[in-house]
């Protein structure tokens, strides 16, 4: 009995260990990029890589350089931080009213075919956007959208929606199809069974594809790059990259401009934090 | 997907009155109900059309010359170049996928230390990726970096320059790419295993089955479907990727660490060869399409199993 009851204690006790351990690691391992960011951007200019470890005496200048864009690469820095957040702002609201029309047209219409344009809309993928890049800019010409915010945003939503569509398809299917059936018979179209009762029931959804498509638009670099070119039309995430261009670039201003930018999507994802794990739930599990 | 594809009950008829079954496209749907239903998908089939189909025929168009190939196979980078790619989806994502599994595992176990954990773990999704993998590159800079700095510091190793050696250069793009996208499906997998109801489990225990039995019989088979379609989802996101080549490595040393996607870019905008560019990108569309067609086909079969 209490060897039975040493070696169950033996075990919570390795249990724990492991526990613990893995828990450290995994959090050293997370933070250390990030906390090489600040370390970078509470320096003083030239002394960034002197082989310090903390910031040893950490000086908050590069932020106030940035806050009143005192130096020439960051002249329209609060500018382009605008054009960045109309930009992740117009993909994250398109992508949810695109992707959830068209997956309650799917689901919950009672197509027969319905299930086809979801799996079109998954053919997106097999042409990955970067390779889509070369003739997507000579086609914004075309339709008249050079240097356009909005070239960006139809290209950043173009490739959000499918994987919208198919996070609203499979959550979707959690709400029975009775509930609309039961508002049709008391007189709504589908417009009204759509708005005020697919959408609220499917908030952690919408939440989850929110998050992903706001982060999609921050995380892409290549589309603003290659369509944004005038200084004014210019995202912060261009701008960034820029510091690449001189030699001597004051490093610290550049990530102090990283962390600037970092904060909105943080900020939302944490935010929205507490749907995000029933908004991916993959149907039900049938047992 | 049951619900479309049999005649509803004839008790529960909120449809116009009148209608008929008829195996068509729009499934007995009539006049008003179908221009709802057009309505719907309208808005999401015209930004297909006008943003993914047009720049794919026009792309197909502009690389359809057979000489490009010739051309791009010619070229002294591309077989690095796809080699790179190769491992990035296979080690990168495979690893990345596996390991996001095995820590969903821990991440469900009811402790507030783990949850608080979690938060703190989903951070590098959250982080926008250029910053990111910026902050990682100079971290792995060599003299004065990080890494390099604290491995003196705290250990008095020297570390070596890790861009200097194509190994180290491509595993530190693999191990950025790991760490910058390994949160996001470790949550998918938590959902994933929050939603197996814990009657399953019981039944299971009852039966005999706990500790890695109960993995290997019950949980594995339940979330198999939801891995497949995550890794082909995920690899199709990879194949393309951009950002990590061209900002960790930078293709360092000497491009050889870099994508399909960095190779292509560099081809059409810095060195003028937009058609050889686009031949890069064609070249892997054999090995994508039928990786589309598999995902189409798992999440399907998502209706009955999952």
């Amino acid at each position: 009995m209490s060897l039975a009851l040493s070696r169950y204690r033996m075990r919570r006790v390795l249990t724990r260990v492991a526990g613990t351990t893995l828990g450290v690691a995994l959090a050293i391992w997370t933070i250390v990029p990030v906390y090489n960011m600040l370390l970078i951007a509470l320096s003083e200019d030239g002394d960034e890589f002197t082989g310090t470890v903390w910031p040893s005496d950490p000086s908050f200048e590069s932020f106030e350089v940035i806050w009143t864009e005192g130096y020439w690469y960051l002249e329209n820095f609060w500018h382009q931080f605008g054009n960045s957040c109309l930009i992740g702002l117009a993909v994250m609201g398109l992508t949810v009213l695109v992707g959830s029309l068209a997956s309650f047209g799917m689901g919950r219409m009672r197509l027969r075919k319905g299930w086809l344009l979801g799996n079109v809309s998954l053919l997106t993928y097999a042409v990955p956007a970067s390779f889509l890049v070369i003739p997507f800019t000579r086609l914004m010409h075309l339709y008249g959208l050079t240097d356009s915010l909005w070239s960006v945003i139809a290209a950043e939503v173009a490739f959000a929606a499918p994987y919208a569509i198919l996070i609203f398809h499979q959550y979707g299917k959690l709400i029975p199809l009775e509930l609309d059936d039961a508002a049709r018979v008391d007189g709504a179209t589908p417009f009204q069974v759509y708005w005020r009762i697919y959408l609220p029931l499917m908030a952690p959804a919408l939440a989850v594809v929110a998050t992903y498509a706001l982060l999609l638009a921050w995380n892409e670099y290549l589309y603003q790059y290659l369509l944004l070119s005038s200084r004014r039309s210019m995202t912060v995430a261009v701008a960034i990259n820029q510091f690449f261009d001189s030699d001597e670039a004051p490093w610290n201003y550049m990530m102090a401009v990283a962390i600037v930018y970092s904060i909105p999507p943080i900020a939302v994802y944490y935010g929205l934090r507490r749907y995000m794990v029933a908004g991916l739930t993959m149907g039900g599990v049938k047992g | 997907m049951s619900s479309t594809t049999q005649p509803i009950p004839h008790y529960i008829r909120p449809w116009p009155s009148g209608w008929t079954w008829r195996p068509t496209w729009f499934g007995g749907l009539h006049g008003s109900e179908r221009s709802w239903a057009i309505a719907f998908f309208l808005p999401y089939v015209a930004v297909f059309l006008a943003f993914i189909v047009y720049p794919v025929v026009y792309g197909i168009w502009l690389g359809s010359d057979p000489e490009l190939y010739a051309e791009l196979f010619g070229q002294p980078r591309y077989l690095t170049t796809v080699l790179n790619t190769l491992l990035l989806v296979g080690v990168g994502v495979n690893v990345k996928m596996f390991l996001a599994f095995l820590l969903s595992g821990f991440f469900v176990i009811p402790n507030r230390w783990i949850k608080a954990l979690l938060v703190l773990y989903m951070l590098p999704w959250a982080l926008p990726a250029l910053p990111a993998f910026l902050s990682l590159h100079w971290m792995l800079i060599g003299y004065g970096g990080f890494l390099n700095s604290a491995l003196e510091t705290w250990f008095g190793i020297a570390g070596p320059i890790w861009f200097n050696s194509y190994p180290l250069a491509l595993s530190a793009n693999i191990l950025s790419y790991i760490w910058k996208w390994m949160p996001f499906w470790t949550l998918v997998f938590v959902a994933g295993r929050m939603a197996i109801p814990q009657d399953i489990y019981e039944a299971a225990a009852v039966d005999g089955a706990t500790g890695i039995r109960r993995f290997t019989f019950v949980t594995f088979p339940l979330l198999a479907n939801l891995y497949l379609i995550c890794t082909l989802l995920s690899t199709l996101w990879t194949v393309g990727d951009f950002t990590t080549a061209y900002f960790v490595s930078s293709g360092a040393p000497a491009l050889q660490t870099e994508t399909l996607a960095t190779f292509g870019f560099r081809m059409a905008f810095d060195q003028g060869y937009p058609r050889v560019g686009i031949a890069a990108v064609m070249a892997s569309l054999p090995l994508l399409v039928p990786l589309t067609i598999l995902l189409m086909r798992r999440v399907q079969a998502t209706e009955v199993q999952l």
